[in-house]
């Protein structure tokens, strides 16, 4: 054909330049946020504070752990709104449950709170498959549906720290070879997603569904079962969150969570997991978090308007998408 | 004249086949066997039933009667696993290849091999990846993406990861409509190879001169019939239209006399960046000027910077004698020029929408008073060309994307001559359209051009252009290589010119 179809480039070494083009926006946004954590430290001495670190990096083990759930969902296509409301309704159900209860196993209560989380993305999935709805409907009904099942359940009250059991605290607290626990929980599903991304044939069929929707029915790959199961990952990953969440902050309100399904999109976009599906790696999801959790950070020591975060992260997200499409556009992906 | 069950070189044995599909009699007591070793053909004009049958042994649909043998064992294909199992592949080009993920891994899509913990084994996979493309004679790097590949390349690891499930039936749907001719040749090559190694090829095309050239035996369905199987040896091309079409095409060129009028544009040393250059020529009233060349040459580059789409780097385009200076389609439409481009589905129709809004598309300010549309007027409209270009359809309701190949190019045709255009350029216009729709397009356009309408005829196959232009131009890698008038052109002077620069020979001098 003349006229070039869609797959068809100039460049033969497309997919080298691909890889190439990967590798230096990675490298730029490490780059950046180095750079922007140089900024701040000039800026202000608490930066380089320990404590601010943790702070830090529970930001970004908290995103990294949702984010990597909602790479998932953005390989196939998708997308799932509702991690915040399973965040937050996952928290307010485990406090609630765990309030007062000072001799409850905390071993149970994890338990309990993924088993939450299964049960939630299921519902997505079941949405999602059966119930065809697009990804976008379906996860903002249930984003909506789950929020409001936190009042429902707290009844308006919020949990609080005194009325936890230490135990649970401790959950995320507890020092791992010099490492709080939350840290470890992050690094665990980090490279537990990894690994089944490379080395499993459900993660083929997730990159490949994704790739080309089209070509997977031929191909012999099961799209509901593997568009169900990523929901259900997203679901369970966002209940882990929700119960890390309550132990390291140690309350939990009815607004628990909120806002936070934009910051795993921002993180896994401006990290470089393409909005058109088909790629994305947990490295990505990590750089998009890192960035994001320094910018946080900087904003609430700066004493700017937390809320400004918002707009950060949207315009961040437009950037990392216009650049990126831009590209995409120049190797003639549809 | 059939193979009988007993006979162990037949692979896939069909028998009165029926299917309603959509609403429509697909086929009717339909037979279609498959020896082991051979390409077989299967031919017939468009809505004659060749995908309906390929979907049946491909396992998407079933059919409504009839019976199936694999290997002379009854069988039921209910879904593409079972076909797949029995070592029945496509090759589908684009459309079943995953562009994010590596050659290797689309070889081994869905059957990667493990290593002995259960994960898959990268290694392993993209050593074995390499051997069907060695064996294809394919250079390619296993581990890059598919993104990026060109459709040739494409069509080979889709042959690589047919060979690697161990594909008794390979089933190719025009697999060269996207190729060069080198890269044809090559394909054949492989076809020929796949045979020898005792393997099916079944093999849908339009071709009529490539079905002569690499097919053992031909199958003709007509209007969802199977009408007869033949040997290609024993057959000639007027036999084998006969047979699709039912009546004798004494000529599939319709023959007139062209009456050329006064210059309507002229075209000066046209350039675009990388693209073409050095492009000069006039086009008259009344003529059909084929634009001829290979894959790549640039035509449709051409066309679309003359229609607006692409606007030209330098050079002057006349139309009546006054420069124009045209940068967008909107301008070229107001000086009276149609494009019909060369992929319908995704530049000549909104295929989601019905015939009727496919067709007012462009002059819909025609029925158009203040905000409102007068869909009366439309209908009328609509109907009027639908009928003058004889669109089979269940109406002027049914969607565009339900439409056969050949009913789709129709609707792009009676849009843009709803637009009553002078200059009209088409590209591939007869691509992927059986041989009746062939003759009636040609047909069609021979009538406009004998009623003063200028037609730029941007066309790959050298029958065509010969039959219906009355002057030939040749393009080759962005440059005019070639121009004849009718009387003097031939298939070697416009292969010649086409090839010219290719071939690093000095260029044809244009006539």
């Amino acid at each position: 054909m003349e006229s070039n179809s869609a797959l068809r480039v100039k460049n033969k070494n497309s997919s080298s330049f691909l890889t190439a083009f990967s590798t230096w926006r990675e490298l730029g946004i490490v780059a950046v946020t180095l750079l922007l954590m140089g900024a701040i430290t000039l800026r202000s001495p608490y930066f380089l504070n320990a404590a601010n670190f943790e702070d830090i990096l529970v930001a970004i083990s908290l995103t990294v752990i949702v984010a990597c759930g909602q790479m998932l969902a953005i390989i196939i296509r998708g997308i799932d709104l509702s991690v915040s409301s399973i965040v937050g309704l996952v928290a307010m159900a485990v406090g609630l449950f765990i309030r007062d209860k000072f001799d409850f196993p905390m071993g149970w209560t994890l338990v309990m709170g993924i088993g939450f989380g299964i049960l939630l993305g299921a519902i997505n999935g079941l949405l999602i498959t059966l119930g065809k709805l697009p990804p976008l409907i379906a996860t903002l009904a249930s984003m909506s549906i789950f929020r409001g099942m936190v009042v429902v359940f707290s009844g308006g009250e919020w949990v609080n720290t005194y009325r936890i059991a230490p135990s649970f605290l401790q959950l995320t607290r507890r020092l791992v070879l010099g490492i709080p626990a939350l840290i470890w929980f992050a690094i665990l599903i980090a490279v537990g997603i990894t690994l089944m991304m490379k080395y499993t044939r459900l993660g083929r069929q997730i990159y490949a569904l994704g790739s080309n929707p089209n070509a997977a029915d031929v191909a012999g790959i099961p799209k509901n079962k593997v568009t169900f199961i990523v929901y259900l990952i997203s679901g369970t990953l966002a209940g882990l969150a929700g119960i890390l969440w309550a132990s390291r902050y140690g309350s939990v309100t009815n607004e628990t969570g909120i806002g936070f399904e934009l910051q795993t999109v921002a993180a896994c976009v401006v990290g470089g997991v393409s909005v058109l599906g088909g790629s994305g790696k947990v490295l990505n999801v990590v750089l998009g978090a890192w960035l994001l959790g320094i910018i946080g950070n900087a904003l609430t020591i700066s004493n700017i308007n937390p809320f400004l975060r918002l707009t950060i992260n949207g315009v961040l997200i437009i950037s990392a998408v216009v650049f990126d499409t831009l590209i995409y556009r120049r190797l003639g992906k549809q | 004249m059939s193979d009988t069950q007993t006979n162990h070189k037949v692979i896939l044995d069909m028998h009165n086949i029926f299917k309603n599909y959509e609403g429509v009699r697909a086929l009717s007591n339909v037979h279609f066997n498959l020896r082991r070793g051979e390409v077989h053909a299967l031919v017939g004009e468009n809505g004659a039933g060749k995908s309906t049958l390929v979907k049946i042994i491909m396992g998407v649909i079933h059919p409504d009667s009839g019976t199936i043998k694999f290997a002379g064992e009854p069988v039921k294909i209910s879904n593409p696993h079972i076909a797949q199992g029995l070592g029945i592949a496509a090759i589908f080009q684009e459309a079943s290849l995953f562009p994010d993920l590596s050659v290797a891994e689309n070889i081994f899509v869905g059957h990667e091999p493990m290593n002995k913990i259960g994960g898959i084994d990268w290694r392993k996979m993209n050593e074995l990846a390499k051997e069907p493309l060695k064996e294809l004679g394919v250079n390619l790097d296993v581990k890059r993406k598919i993104l990026g590949l060109s459709i040739a390349q494409m069509q080979m690891v889709e042959i690589a990861k047919a060979l690697t499930a161990n594909a008794q039936i390979l089933i190719m749907d025009e697999p060269s409509s996207s190729l060069t001719l080198h890269e044809v040749n090559d394909l054949f090559r492989i076809v020929k190879k796949l045979r020898d190694d005792n393997r099916s090829i079944l093999f849908i095309s339009h071709r009529l001169e490539e079905i002569f050239e690499i097919a053992d035996r031909v199958t003709v369905f007509r209007d969802g019939q199977y009408i007869d199987t033949k040997d290609v040896k024993d057959i000639t091309q007027e036999d084998l239209v006969r047979m699709m079409v039912g009546r004798n095409i004494s000529q599939l060129f319709p023959k007139f006399e062209v009456q050329r009028g006064e210059v309507i544009m002229e075209v000066k040393n046209l350039k675009k960046e990388g693209l073409f250059e050095n492009i000069s020529f006039k086009l008259h009233k009344g003529e059909i000027l084929g634009l001829a060349g290979l894959v790549g040459a640039r035509r449709t580059e051409l066309a679309t910077t003359l229609f607006g789409i692409t606007p030209p780097d330098s050079g002057e385009v006349y139309i009546k004698g006054i420069r124009v200076n045209i940068k967008h389609p909107r301008k070229a439409m107001s000086l009276g020029m149609a494009y019909v481009p060369e992929n319908r589905q995704m530049h000549g129709l909104v295929l989601q929408s019905d015939i009727t809004k496919n067709i007012s598309l462009p002059i819909i300010k025609n029925f158009t008073k203040l905000l409102f549309v007068n869909r009366k007027k439309e209908l009328i409209k609509a109907q009027e060309m639908h009928d003058k270009l004889d669109v089979r359809s269940s109406g002027l309701q049914q969607l565009a994307q339900e439409l056969s190949g050949g009913n789709q190019q129709k609707v792009v045709l009676a849009k843009w001559l709803s637009t009553e255009p002078q200059i009209l350029i088409l590209d591939e216009p007869t691509r992927g359209i059986d041989v009746g729709t062939k003759a009636a397009v040609h047909e069609l356009m021979g009538k406009l051009a004998s009623q003063g309408l200028a037609i730029i005829m941007i066309s790959s196959e050298l029958p065509e252009i010969l039959g219906m232009s009355d002057r030939v131009m040749v393009m080759c890698e962005g440059h005019l290589t070639g121009e004849f008038v009718r009387a003097e052109a031939s298939q070697e002077k416009i292969m010649t010119a086409a090839t010219a620069r290719t071939l690093r020979d000095p260029a044809v001098s244009a006539t």
